[in-house]
């Protein structure tokens, strides 16, 4: 749909190019001139095409790259997605079976938004509503430098912190699913916690005072009110901040303790795509089956990522038509 | 107006920056080419570029050793890269690499054709397990290591230790320390699951933190007077540098250095160099390697050991 539009409206900057008064300059000068309308418009139309060149260059290329485990190395897709065996090295008979890694990476996932946001949900509302000033000029610089922090630091503090306290008080080694979800669950709180104020404050003024003005104290405004009118917004914040908690590698990798078999509790350790991607990536050599593999890993991610973003479109556009 | 100008003023910083730098190291380089010139005049001066990459086990190693080379001729750049040893087998073969980092024979990589490929074994590195000090275990005989690996034993003391319940920490797949470490400690056998860690230090921290832990990692971690983690000796022979050198004590693998086909006239120098007395007597001790040269058996890419 967005390449349709930028062509045709690429062809109208061509025609109008063509009239007389712009065509006394030259191109270049056309390029160069400040008050021209054309320098703007190619710089524009270039950075979308290049945004669109370059989402299309990396979705067809790991598919290629993807697909090569199922088309050269004739895995079958059906046990390589819901085998539960990952033996990929073992000399004799090895084994594919990725869905211990698709049901980790899910794990975290949801288990970081349950986390992350009752506390996320609640910052929004204090600094939106309860604490306006306040909340806007101190809260919102403070969690948007959160926002900024460098997953590595999440993960040492879980190295260091959150996994030494999970084994003094659940027994174990501490390197565990949950731990994983605790610490990507922080990392998302920002996130989740400042779009999620955006939309409380884009809720129109007028519904509380007509809130207030039928008697409703401020807890019975907000949460009959306001958390009602700004619903499909808070969840979009949701699952913004869980597309980030699936993608998250650096720090689940450091925590979650990248076993490769089905956790069967929340307190055994885990592995997700990422983390089994980026551990054992540089050590597979081009065109090798266990490299083959990782890149199909990667596809998976690629292709669940994309159901997240589908979500969100499709709760901003019900949040529109209301 | 504002705008532009700051735009302006910034592009013309970047501009005469980009210009004084290139100046220097112009001007640098040319005076210091002269004086190498008049100082070894018996060798012609060497020149041009290297690319240097792949495991980060030898990455440390490849850096001193490049930075003496560079002192000694000038008009050389190295640059050593990291990535693992599977990216320096492919990139070397693909030519992106002049000179290829792997902890493995190529022979044991798929995908690369070993016999395209010249073999330097620049070092040795012996490893051991690591355990935690609390676990009360020292040394194991290779059965009974082979029994906690592959999780046939779930408790330390049925191997002589304390009642504590034996968590492990592997390495990734493809890693060469875990295929060094399951070829000669666990006789080929598939290790249990456990937690898997990439980097050594981590793993040293795991072990040294979790109760009933125990990894493997190469000798240079576990340093004299550091004892938060126990250097595991195997039936009885402890994991030191003269018992891998005589051969005695199993574990242990070279340090690959690969050029494709015959190497370059500066790669050659640079691999001369990697062998001389300078680095094996000095640097390779002293990043934790054994010198080839000490060595007194040898191994093929399958992994048979023979005297020397």
């Amino acid at each position: 749909m967005i390449k349709n539009r930028t062509t045709s409206n690429a062809g109208s900057a061509l025609g109008s190019g063509r009239s007389p008064l712009i065509n006394e300059k030259s191109f270049f000068a056309r390029l160069t001139d400040r008050r021209s309308e054309s320098r703007g418009k190619a710089l524009i139309y270039c950075s979308a095409l290049l945004m669109i060149i370059a989402v299309t260059a990396i979705t067809l290329f790991l598919t290629l790259q993807g697909l090569r485990s199922f088309v050269v190395d004739h895995l079958n897709f059906w046990t390589f997605i819901t085998g539960t065996e990952w033996y990929p090295d073992r000399a004799n008979n090895p084994s594919f079976g990725a869905f211990p890694f698709i049901f980790g990476s899910l794990a975290v996932t949801f288990l970081a938004a349950l986390i992350a946001t009752p506390i996320a949900i609640g910052t929004a509302i204090f600094m939106a509503e309860i604490a306006q000033k306040w909340g806007t000029k101190i809260m919102q610089p403070v969690i948007e430098i959160l926002v900024g922090i460098p997953s590595v630091v999440y993960g040492l503090i879980g190295l260091s912190i959150v996994a030494p306290f999970m084994r003094q008080h659940f027994g174990g080694s501490g390197f565990n699913l949950i731990t994983g979800a605790i610490v990507v669950g922080v990392m998302i709180l920002p996130t989740v916690a400042s779009i999620a104020a955006d939309s409380i404050r884009a809720v129109p003024d007028s519904l509380r005072q007509a809130s207030y003005a039928i008697g409703a104290t401020k807890w019975q405004t907000i949460w009959r009110v306001v958390i009602p009118a700004s619903g499909s917004s808070l969840i979009t914040a949701i699952v913004l901040g869980m597309s980030r908690a699936f993608g998250e590698a650096l720090a689940v990798q450091m925590v979650i303790g990248n076993a490769r078999n089905l956790p069967g509790s929340i307190l055994d350790p885990a592995a997700t795509l990422t983390t089994i991607i980026t551990l054992s990536m540089g050590h597979t050599t081009t065109g090798s089956v266990l490299n083959d593999v990782l890149w199909s890993l990667g596809l998976i991610l690629l292709l669940i990522s994309y159901v997240f973003i589908v979500i969100v479109r499709y709760l901003a556009k019900r949040g529109e038509v209301r | 107006m504002k705008k532009k100008n700051l735009l302006a003023i910034g592009l013309v910083f970047i501009l005469s920056l980009t210009l004084v730098l290139s100046g220097c190291g112009n001007s640098s380089s040319g005076s210091s080419s002269d004086a190498s010139k008049s100082e070894s005049s018996s060798s012609a001066a060497l020149s041009g570029k290297l690319t240097i990459g792949g495991s980060t086990a030898l990455q440390p190693l490849a850096a001193q050793a490049a930075k003496e080379f560079m002192e000694k001729n000038p008009d050389v750049q190295i640059e050593v890269q990291g990535g693992g040893s599977g990216t320096g087998l492919s990139e070397t073969q693909a030519g992106n690499f002049d000179i290829g980092m792997s902890d493995v024979f190529a022979e044991s990589k798929s995908n690369v054709d070993a016999k395209a490929l010249k073999d330097y074994k620049v070092a040795v590195v012996g490893m051991t397990a690591a355990v935690n000090p609390k676990v009360g275990v020292k040394n194991l005989s290779k059965k009974d290591l082979q029994d906690v690996f592959t999780g046939k034993v779930k408790n330390w003391k049925e191997v002589g230790g304390k009642n504590q319940k034996i968590t492990l920490v592997n390495r990734p797949d493809g890693s060469g320390t875990r295929a060094t470490f399951d070829q000669f400690a666990l006789d080929n056998k598939t290790p249990a699951e456990g937690i898997t860690q990439d980097s050594t230090n981590t793993v040293k921290k795991i072990v040294a933190d979790t109760p009933g832990a125990i990894g493997y990692m190469a000798l240079s971690y576990f340093t004299a007077n550091d004892d938060s983690v126990v250097k595991l000796s195997i039936d009885g022979v402890e994991a030191s540098d003269a018992n891998v050198a005589s051969g005695e004590f199993p574990v242990w693998a070279y340090e690959h250095m690969y050029t494709k086909g015959e190497p370059s006239k500066l790669a050659k120098a640079f691999l001369d160099f990697m062998m001389s007395d300078d680095v094996q007597t000095k640097d390779v001790p002293a990043q934790g390697y054994l010198s080839v040269k000490d060595m007194k058996v040898e191994r093929d890419a399958t992994g048979k050991q023979t005297d020397k």
